[in-house]
């Protein structure tokens, strides 16, 4: 890489003019990178190794699933949504069902209730653990990456035992869940648990203490509360920052309000205080699924509703919390089959616009520490 | 003698404190009679002329006791006859929440960016820009978002016909 004054001794032009006495340069990257995880161009100008400017350009892979939707009964359209945030695909399919439900008025049997919840922590916990071997493996340390794919596997089995897939499970249906859980799943869920329970101290032992990786992570990326407020920042990379955003708890759905589990909250506001905060919602998830699994009801899984679903005229706003923020549904209804207007309000999309503010004036060697963090999925971002 | 000096700030003997839909309702009806009112939603809904809208955005936001200082969902509805841009805004220290509808000429859509406002409208303005074809004054980077920068139209717009429609195929 060019330093600056390189650039000036030896009078080679940067790729992007100069302003003033400094020259900057311009580096792509991606699309093709392998710390963005997906196709995610970042045009970023260095002065130096400091970075002036990060801007994303979007799109590699947007599909328009909004445009998409209008010509998707309320049945179909929810499973467009397992391909956006594949990694919580089960809550943003959660998040459209409920939207259906709460704009027919149908009433989802208990035990419905308790298998979405179940299903989204388990959702949230494999999210968390393959974000954690991603971000360790992009800034250099290679074996958390196989530790947290051993436990992602176990999650994995149980979705594919009782939903049919690993990845897209499409799973909700308005009005409960579509077939009724596999007769091993509280076994295997306890499996899982026991055995997570053992494993989840050995991430903290062999990361979070871990000195290197301390000084990776302390002290970049700074966002502070107002700033996580103004971008729209949801999710754990706004409970870093100190704002209490989680939608569990402030705008309580299906269960939320009668189960035990604490918002974290932390104020730390770097890279490092989303790292911990997302160590910590795991355990608070673990904590949901062990609450629940002894007490499924007997009963439906799945409540009557009409073969056409229409939708009532009107607007519906439904949000739910997805492993990296607020996931929001805001349907426009004309009163026919298809929705007349979707709109995703996608976590991820809102987090990105965060990424130039975080970066900015820190290291190029830090931006993927700082990307790590923000815990982007790309098909979340492009739609 | 000083702690005596505290100033009080005009707020229509509402003290700042979580506010349901109907006070809410009330408030703001007082403080903005010009705005027009969308019955039957989940949350209290306004209409406000473009023109208007930035001026309100401002009180919205640094109103004492309304501070709307999350913009959660912004976006744009095609009516055919013209296009409704919708401001989903909520304040996280008193959790209400209020919606602000704009109607606008679909021939020659124009607001006002809210972006120095809200600092997330910077890429839904881009998004609502690239898919409808909305223009917002002042800007400071109005580009296509998601599509690439020579596509032709806006997708979103309900006229609009994709040349390689996969259905009519």
């Amino acid at each position: 890489m060019y330093r600056t004054t390189d650039i000036l001794e030896h009078k080679q032009s940067p790729s992007a003019g100069g302003v003033g006495e400094a020259e900057y340069m311009v580096i792509n990257v991606g699309p093709q990178h392998p710390a963005t995880h997906g196709v995610l161009h970042l045009v970023i100008t260095l002065n130096g190794e400091t970075i002036i400017n990060v801007e994303p350009h979007l799109g590699y892979i947007h599909r328009s699933i909004e445009k998409m939707c209008e010509s998707l009964t309320y049945r179909q359209f929810i499973y467009t949504t397992s391909r956006m945030d594949y990694l919580s695909s089960h809550i943003n399919n959660h998040c459209c069902a409920m939207s259906v439900e709460k704009a027919l008025q149908i009433e989802i049997p208990e035990r419905a209730k308790y298998i979405r919840v179940i299903l989204d922590e388990l959702t949230r916990l494999a999210s968390h653990q393959l974000w954690w071997g991603a971000m360790a493996m992009d800034i250099g340390a290679i074996t958390p990456f196989f530790y947290a794919f051993r436990e992602r596997e176990m999650i994995n089995d149980i979705m594919e035992e009782t939903c049919g897939a690993r990845l897209t499970m499409n799973y909700m249906v308005p009005g409960g869940v579509m077939f009724d859980l596999h007769p091993n799943f509280q076994k295997r869920v306890k499996e899982f648990i026991a055995f997570f329970k053992s494993k989840i101290d050995e991430y903290d032992e062999i990361l979070t203490g871990n000195v290197i990786f301390q000084n990776r992570v302390k002290g970049i990326g700074m966002l502070s509360k107002e700033d996580a407020i103004s971008y729209g920042c949801t999710g754990p990379t706004a409970r870093a920052s100190g704002v209490s955003c989680d939608v569990r708890k402030l705008y309580p759905y299906e269960l939320y309000n009668n189960i035990e589990f604490d918002e974290i909250i932390n104020t730390g506001c770097d890279s490092f205080a989303r790292y911990q905060v997302r160590m910590q919602e795991m355990k608070q998830s673990l904590k949901i699924v062990e609450q629940l699994i002894d007490n499924i009801p007997e009963g439906d899984f799945q409540a009557k509703t009409k073969a056409v679903l229409k939708l009532p005229k009107g607007e519906f706003y439904t949000r739910v919390e997805t492993a990296r923020g607020e996931f929001g549904v805001y349907i426009v209804s004309e009163g026919a089959t298809t929705p007349y207007r979707i709109k995703f309000r996608s976590p991820g999309f809102s987090n990105l616009s965060a990424l130039n503010h975080m970066a900015k004036g820190n290291k190029i060697g830090d931006l993927v520490a700082i990307m790590g963090t923000i815990d982007l999925v790309i098909p979340d971002i492009d739609r | 003698m000083m702690r005596f000096l505290v100033r009080r700030e005009p707020n229509f003997g509402m003290t700042n404190k979580n506010m349901t839909n109907e006070e809410l309702k009330l408030f703001t009806t007082e403080q903005f009679p010009f705005l027009i009112i969308e019955e039957g939603n989940e949350w209290l809904t306004y209409y406000v002329e473009a023109d208007e809208w930035k001026t309100l955005a401002h009180q919205l936001r640094n109103h004492t006791s309304l501070q709307f200082d999350f913009l959660f969902c912004l976006t744009c509805v095609d009516w055919k006859t013209h296009l409704t841009m919708v401001y989903h805004l909520t304040s996280t220290t008193f959790k209400h929440t209020v919606v602000i509808k704009s109607k606008l000429n679909r021939e020659k859509p124009e607001i006002e960016t809210v972006c120095d406002i809200w600092r997330t409208a910077e890429f839904h303005e881009r998004e609502v820009y690239d898919l409808f074809g909305v223009q917002f004054l002042n800007h400071p980077d109005l580009r296509r978002l998601l599509l690439t920068d020579d596509w032709k139209g806006y997708p979103l717009l309900k006229d609009y016909d994709d040349p390689i429609n996969m259905i009519k195929l």
